[in-house]
């Protein structure tokens, strides 16, 4: 066990701490991701790599070599300092790492870089009312009719397509196929005709997602990325992605001193809740869980650093982590009592209702991304070596 | 920058994981609850291998690793159920002397595997009626009970002022009963002290804390390992046995019921490995992380005991598959040095909450 860090690692850590100090008040907070503001910054952060770090400099990165502990020194001292980091939507979260790995020189060019930048908004076209936890089984088709294909179907989550540029969307391409091998992987501008969008409200009241419908959309024949058939192998490069961002227990950490803060200054019948045992034990065990999951996080790093497996170790995190951060919202909930009960604005709402919305919120990330259970099929079959549950078709079951 | 098991440890965890798989059967468990330790051959078959002195400094004739070696070889000896005196001679009490610089004849005597400590904790962590002692700074009186490892040769006591002594199984007015528990690999009783001479070891509370943290964190360690060989042996089984024509691992609830309890226990192992470091290389977070960690290993153990059980279906629940040794030596570890309702206020109170 070797916890310290390197002088060349120390000396990164002062860099962004002194960049931090000088710039912070630059950082756009509550600034939407159109504005200026917050294009200003994201290009600060590209030009002095705190943001799309390893990415070439000829699509708009800042070119440096990876180094997972500058990453990582990077999150926590923006964490610390409660600054916003680099844009992290789904075009840069997702469709840039596949573009780097899959995508023509062309789409490299065309793409990375506004992307990067913030002018090029991205949503990304999956599930379908039909294709949830069996994505494969979308059924959105594109047909290709002389130079270009065209687009038929509904999909669904979408998030950000009310605003998005550019959608990544998955389409079945080889109807007779299998399912796994008939789908493709295109790109295509929002504003194409005969693409309606729908927000979707969910429980917090907001429209966090969308329902998107595409009607003979016509999109060019090489907006495309790998080939005819491929799209399901190209989206999972990038849904490893996704799912280690949920549930990042460094994220959850922040909410637990913000719950602790809560607690001291939250009094029923003039009695502090941090200091009622009932409340105290519940804020204490949340507390261990949160520890055990950020070790669990250490050692993955470590594991990468080194070349160790923690295999098991990542798999169980977006299940563990989206759980522990709905709990660690619910006691906050609990200790509000009645006043948890408040939703939208008013003199007895605390902490502008956050605890409210990301309590709904988190019900949505255990669900969104590979539900628990789905996490489970995959912890038992791939961590444990379980067998796959046999199929069984609807007209045969009894 | 390494968070986790150095090469040497991994080395030392095959090592005791290999050697307890050929020593401490499951049949030589069972005999150990029948007959006890008479001939001390589990014991002494762990100090040949250097883990009785795993603390003890090399020129007492210990070996001389540290806490956080002693976590991995506590993890490995739960994982096997192993019958064995480790936590109060080959731990706590070696980290109590040479802490106050104390006895180094008990010290290599333990070393050498012929000199075993029981652990009377009782009263400075949570006195229950029908016990109390009094010590005069010469001789103690009065009743301690739920004492670990009974059949020692010395006692190391801890007194509700957090005082640290020595006693010697032998010295008058020593009476010992054994008192059954529930976990038959550990051997539990009462002791009776009449104006019984008592040496003491050490008056300063750090010294109790450090004892008592490292006490803490292999036990977790234990129940860890305890719990992972649960696991196993759940998935094993359930990869085995037929129902309704199929393996029982296929069925959806069956293999949820194991995605649960490897995605609770696997942070466990890091968080038992920081447990161990930080005892003695981030001081100050000691024994915050100690409770913690005790407390949380008690849930998760407690958890994947149940669920273990319940995968088996009824053979389970019998003696024959021997499950219940676990089960036990979990439960027996969610209870000795602080149950997880202590150990979660004292973390609280230590940060001023």
């Amino acid at each position: 066990m070797d916890l310290s860090y390197s002088a060349e690692h120390e000396a990164f850590r002062q860099q962004v701490i002194a960049f931090l100090k000088k710039h912070k008040t630059l950082a756009p907070v509550g600034a939407g991701l159109r504005s200026a503001k917050t294009r200003d910054w994201q290009a600060l952060l590209i030009e002095h790599g705190y943001t799309a770090r390893t990415i070439p400099r000829e699509y708009g990165g800042f070119g440096a070599k990876p180094d997972l502990l500058k990453g990582r020194i990077i999150a926590e001292e923006f964490a610390r300092a409660q600054v916003p980091g680099g844009l992290s939507g789904q075009g840069i979260a997702m469709l840039v790492p596949t573009l780097l790995e899959l995508g023509t020189e062309e789409q490299k060019q065309q793409f990375i870089r506004p992307t990067l930048s913030g002018e090029m908004i991205w949503c990304q076209g999956y599930s379908e009312p039909g294709a949830g936890s069996d994505l494969a089984s979308l059924k959105t088709s594109a047909v290709l009719e002389g130079e270009n294909w065209l687009v038929n179907g509904q999909k669904i989550w979408t998030s950000t397509a009310q605003i998005a540029d550019w959608i990544f969307c998955l389409v079945r391409t080889e109807p007779d196929a299998p399912k796994h091998k008939g789908i493709s992987f295109l790109l295509f501008r929002m504003d194409t005709p005969g693409i309606e969008v729908r927000p979707l409200v969910d429980m917090t009241g907001l429209a966090n997602f969308n329902e998107t419908f595409f009607t003979d959309v016509v999109v060019p024949k090489n907006q495309i990325v790998g080939f005819r058939g491929e799209g399901w192998r190209v989206a999972n490069t990038i849904l490893g992605n996704e799912r280690d961002s949920l549930g990042n227990p460094n994220a959850t950490l922040s909410r637990l001193n913000a719950l602790i803060r809560l607690m001291k200054s939250e009094t029923v019948g003039g009695i502090s809740l941090i200091s009622m045992p009932a409340y105290r034990d519940r804020l204490m065990k949340i507390q261990g869980r949160v520890m055990a999951l950020r070790f669990n996080d250490m050692r993955i790093l470590s594991a990468k650093l080194n070349r160790k497996d923690a295999s098991l170790a990542r798999l169980i995190v977006k299940l563990q982590g989206t759980e522990l951060r709905h709990d660690l919202e619910a006691l906050a909930i609990d200790a509000m009592g009645e006043a948890g009960l408040c939703f939208g604005e008013s003199d007895y709402l605390r902490d502008g209702g956050s605890w409210q919305y990301q309590y709904m919120y988190f019900l949505g990330l255990i669900i969104g991304g590979g539900t628990s259970q789905i996490q489970k099929n995959i912890i038992s079959e791939r961590g444990l070596g379980m067998p796959r549950e046999p199929r069984v078709n609807a007209n045969t079951a009894t | 920058m390494d968070f986790g098991l150095s090469e040497e440890q991994t080395l030392l965890q095959d090592s005791v994981n290999r050697f307890l798989a050929d020593q401490v059967s499951l049949d030589k468990v069972r005999l150990f609850t029948k007959n006890g330790d008479t001939d001390k051959q589990i014991w002494t078959s762990l100090c040949t291998l250097g883990l009785g002195g795993i603390l003890i400094p090399e020129e007492l004739g210990g070996t001389g690793l540290s806490p956080m070696d002693a976590t991995i070889v506590a993890e490995c000896l739960g994982y096997r159920v192993t019958p064995s005196s480790f936590l109060s001679t080959a731990v706590m009490a070696p980290v109590a002397l040479i802490a106050s610089s104390k006895r180094e004849d008990l010290l290599s005597a333990s070393a050498e595997g012929n000199h075993q400590f029981g652990l009377a904790f009782s009263e400075a962590i949570g006195s229950r009626d029908g016990s109390g002692l009094n010590w005069d700074g010469n001789v103690l009186d009065g009743t301690t009970v739920f004492v670990q490892d009974l059949n020692a040769d010395t006692f190391l006591v801890a007194t509700k002022e957090k005082h640290l002594l020595l006693v010697d199984a032998k010295a008058t007015g020593v009476e010992k009963v054994e008192v059954p528990n529930i976990d038959q690999t550990r051997v539990m009783g009462a002791l009776s002290f009449k104006r019984s001479p008592a040496e003491l070891i050490s008056e300063n509370i750090d010294v109790y804390h450090q004892v008592l943290d490292a006490g803490r964190v292999m036990l977790a360690a234990d129940t860890l390992g305890a719990a992972q060989n649960m696991l196993n042996q759940a998935v094993a089984y359930a990869g085995q046995r037929e129902q309704f024509d199929r393996v029982i691992a296929s069925f959806q609830a069956v293999k949820h019921m194991c995605a649960e309890m490897v995605a609770n226990l696997e942070p466990c192992r890091a968080m038992v490995w920081y447990a161990g470091h930080a005892l003695n290389e981030v001081k100050d977070e000691a024994r915050v992380t100690a409770c913690h960690t005790k407390a949380h290993l008690s849930e998760v153990g407690q958890f994947v005991a149940k669920t273990a059980t319940e995968v088996h279906g009824g053979m389970g629940f019998t003696d024959l598959v021997g499950l219940h040794y676990w089960f036990k030596r979990i439960g027996y570890n969610r209870q000795m040095l602080g149950s997880p309702e202590l150990l979660r206020e004292e973390a609280a109170s230590l940060q001023d909450m």
